[in-house]
């Protein structure tokens, strides 16, 4: 069952206005049991085990066991993200393999929800029809590159 | 009939789709739209911040062409795709993408994606094409500059909407019609110009893995069609229908093979040790002239491997501790060495944790140590994605700026990235023949389709003529697999086994059944023949037929209902152009053992058709290959 929800420590999302693993799956696998008031996932071999629903559960109460057709029992992946990076421990079946654990950033230099879209560098014409797109040529450029660009290139 | 409501929303342009296409076109379309004062909507069947193919995230950008450092020219770009795809492509649509693809990558910087640099502040490269990222949040980074954009030009967007069929008013495409995947709402969205960007399909084919592992497919499950459902059905030609993609990965959980191959220099080889790259050369003579480029075209790697696995020298493997050990001999002490390994492991655990996080999974559950031992690669399954080494998708106009005397009369016909049907554009992996686009090309398509479209409503601002008629019979359609469920379910004592209907899930195993022994599936090895296809297509027909009486029990399983019918399409396209194409020319993607060489007198052709929905007729063309660089 790739994503599986820890009845102890799921909540269903009772504080929020909904159910964080049901908003978040791309393939609408996460529902919530509103009798139980318990997530789980109705169609587990139709998981691509992303671990959105894990990494976005405030009760951390979701994890992933690896695909039992393949997978042999007995090593974890977690992943605990916040704003800035994440972190994986990886444990492995043999519990002489030391666990691995990694951090990593997910974002730099732009606070979540501050990502302006616009503006980054100035539009050189205003033709709906020419190939110029928002922020070219400029935009075409870096500091380090030798070649400045004045115009949409073509072959 | 189910009692639905119908929820109208009048836009100008409609995107439909909210993965790299539609992102992209979000950001663009918003950015001309605010100075025309028009309006944008997308819709989207999941949640921005994580659907798409990049949900989980990637471990690099695929796409940077870096014309700024001068190392190399859009001509260059052309040449690595054409040669890829066998000689079959627009490098009027490849060129456009690759000129403007730079400026795509900056923007993402500026956005916050973390993309890896050196000490003098220059991008890492992990191949010619390829800049390595910290990219967990890729996806969520963009939806984020999509979103805003939006609403800084007054836009809207809907999420849990699954778009079912367009909206035509003859030859124009007039919007989009679907459900709400949460409510029982029917959506009309009604538009001047409408933006195809809904992925790709998975699970045309049988997978691999038959139990759970069923989801563990290379590109996502969730894209299923649609695109191609889009846009066959509003009468748009399409073309490369027979490109589908197989990747070679890690095997079983598909984790990505690129940093090996590319950032470590790692060998694949055989159980024996041998190179079938080396060792199976003469074999590229066949394929000339595009067997001996290098890079080797994807499909030529992917068959000097399988002469391997057919020849019983399986399993193949990545020499990933050969490769690490190569990487770490080169530091000039101890210290620098360890130090190095370190850095090695944690690139090398990051690029599966970043995309494909089963493959971290596998690895620790079967104790490897990439550093120790080798690893299995295979091939996967075939896809439906024009974005990467595959090419399906819709026929579209190209630039007008790009094109040579030859080219203009057969590649260009007013907006580029439109389709052939009036205000219907497409983007990403709902484009065909314009491989090698990735995340960033994609993401740049959708912004040129999405200026484009822009430019057409400034040019067709006519409200658009959507008739009830057409609304009404296509929502009863829609909703009938739920009459279905109820009219018939309780005949039975199991739901699951009822002589009336048939549920989408065994649906889509006899789509995939049909697919995989026919049309070169996982278990024929991707072989084929003209007579196995002229089968298929008689068992398709039968299933077209079945698709009347699919039965849904709730909203969830309504969308698998058409999630189905839209890959059955896509089945169909792919099978009518693998039979009208009689050669073999990928032969790592398919191979016709009664077509088995490549014909280029007779087939530098591209393989276009068309679907009539009123006439269920399906018309199939050849049209000519022109280059602007060879």
């Amino acid at each position: 069952m790739p994503s599986f929800v820890i009845a102890e420590k799921c909540d269903g999302c009772k504080a929020l206005d909904k159910t964080a693993c049901q908003h978040i799956c791309p393939n609408d696998l996460m529902v919530l049991d509103k009798q139980k008031m318990k997530a789980y996932n109705r169609e587990p071999a139709m998981c691509w085990e992303c671990y959105n629903c894990v990494k976005i559960c405030p009760t951390q109460a979701i994890e992933v066991r690896g695909y039992a057709d393949f997978v042999p029992l007995g090593a974890t992946v977690t992943a605990m993200r916040s704003t800035e990076d994440i972190m994986w421990t990886v444990q492995f079946r043999n519990k002489e393999i030391k666990p691995k654990r990694f951090k990593f950033p997910i974002r730099r230099g732009v606070g979540e929800g501050q990502v302006k879209a616009f503006g980054h560098y100035p539009t050189g014409d205003e033709n709906l029809k020419s190939a110029t797109l928002m922020c070219e040529p400029a935009g075409l450029n870096t500091e380090n590159g030798p070649v400045k660009f004045t115009a949409v290139p073509k072959l | 009939m189910a009692n639905f409501e119908t929820v109208t929303v009048e836009t100008d342009l409609l995107i439909c789709g909210g993965g790299m296409a539609a992102c992209g076109a979000a950001v663009e379309a918003s950015y001309w739209a605010k100075k025309n004062g028009l309006k944008v909507t997308l819709v989207d069947k999941a949640v921005m911040d994580r659907s798409g193919a990049v949900a989980m995230g990637l471990s690099a950008i695929n796409q940077y062409v870096d014309l700024n450092s001068g190392a190399n020219t859009l001509k260059d770009y052309c040449d690595y795709v054409r040669n890829d795809l066998m000689g079959i492509t627009r490098e009027d649509l490849v060129a456009n993408i690759a000129r403007h693809v730079d400026s795509t990558v900056h923007l993402f910087e500026k956005w916050g994606l973390p993309i890896w640099k050196d000490a003098e502040g220059k991008y890492i490269h992990e191949g010619r094409w390829q800049l390595m990222i910290n990219g967990e949040s890729y996806k969520v980074i963009v939806a984020e500059a999509a979103k805003n954009a939006l609403a800084e030009a007054g836009g809207e967007y809907f999420e849990r909407v699954f778009i079912t069929h367009p909206l035509m008013d003859g030859d124009r495409c007039v919007g989009a019609i679907g459900f709400s995947t949460r409510q029982n709402k029917v959506y009309v969205f009604k538009a001047k110009a409408t933006l195809v960007a809904m992925g790709g399909a998975v699970h045309v084919f049988k997978p691999r893995s038959t139990g759970e592992g069923f989801g563990r497919s290379w590109y996502p499950p969730f894209n299923s069609g649609a695109s191609a459902f889009f846009t066959i059905y509003g009468g748009a030609e399409m073309t490369c229908q027979e490109v589908r993609f197989i990747p070679v990965r890690f095997k079983d959980a598909y984790g990505p093979v690129g940093a090996w191959f590319l950032l470590f220099k790692a060998l694949a080889t055989n159980a024996q040790g041998g190179n079938y790259m080396k060792e199976n050369a003469a074999e590229l003579e066949k394929w000339q002239p595009y067997g001996k480029v290098k890079p080797a075209p994807a499909n030529i790697r992917n068959w000097l491997m399988m002469l391997d696995v057919m020849d019983g020298k399986a399993p193949i493997y990545m020499q990933t501790h050969d490769a690490i050990k190569a990487i770490a001999e080169k530091s000039p002490d101890e210290k620098a060495a360890r130090k190095k390994l370190r850095e090695l492991e944690a690139e090398a655990w990051e690029d599966f944790l970043d995309m494909t996080i089963s493959q971290a999974i596998l690895w620790a559950a079967t104790n490897v140590e990439p550093e120790k031992r080798p690893s299995e690669i295979m091939a996967c399954d075939p896809y439906f994605i024009g974005s990467h080494s595959g090419a399906s998708g819709a026929w579209v106009s190209g630039p007008e700026d790009l094109q040579n005397e030859a080219t203009r009369k057969e590649y260009f016909w007013g907006y580029p990235h439109m389709t052939t049907v009036n205000g219907m554009f497409a983007a990403g992996d709902a484009s065909g023949a314009s491989s090698h686009k990735f995340s960033s090309g994609s993401f740049t398509e959708g912004r040129l389709a999405g200026k484009a479209a822009i430019a057409y409503i400034a040019d067709h601002t006519a409200a658009p003529n959507v008739d009830g008629a057409q609304v009404e019979s296509l929502k009863a359609q829609i909703l009938k697999p739920l009459d279905t469920f109820a009219q018939h379910s309780k005949t039975t004592t199991d739901p699951d086994v009822n002589p009336n209907y048939i549920r989408p899930t065994q649906f889509m195993y006899r789509l995939q059944k049909i697919m995989d022994e026919y049309a070169g599936g996982v278990s024929s090895q991707f072989k084929t023949s003209g007579k196995l296809l002229e089968k298929g297509m008689e068992l398709l027909g039968y299933l077209k037929q079945d698709a009347a009486c699919l039965a849904a029990e709730d909203l969830h399983e309504l969308m698998r209902c058409w999630e189905n019918v839209h890959r059955m399409f896509q089945a169909d396209a792919h099978m009518r152009s693998i039979l009208f194409r009689e050669e073999t020319r990928w032969p790592g993607y398919y191979f016709r053992s009664d077509k088995p060489s490549m014909d280029n007198t007779n087939w530098l052709a591209f393989v276009n058709c068309t679907y009539d929905r009123k006439t269920e007729q399906w018309a199939m063309r050849k049209r000519p290959v022109k280059y602007l660089t060879a």
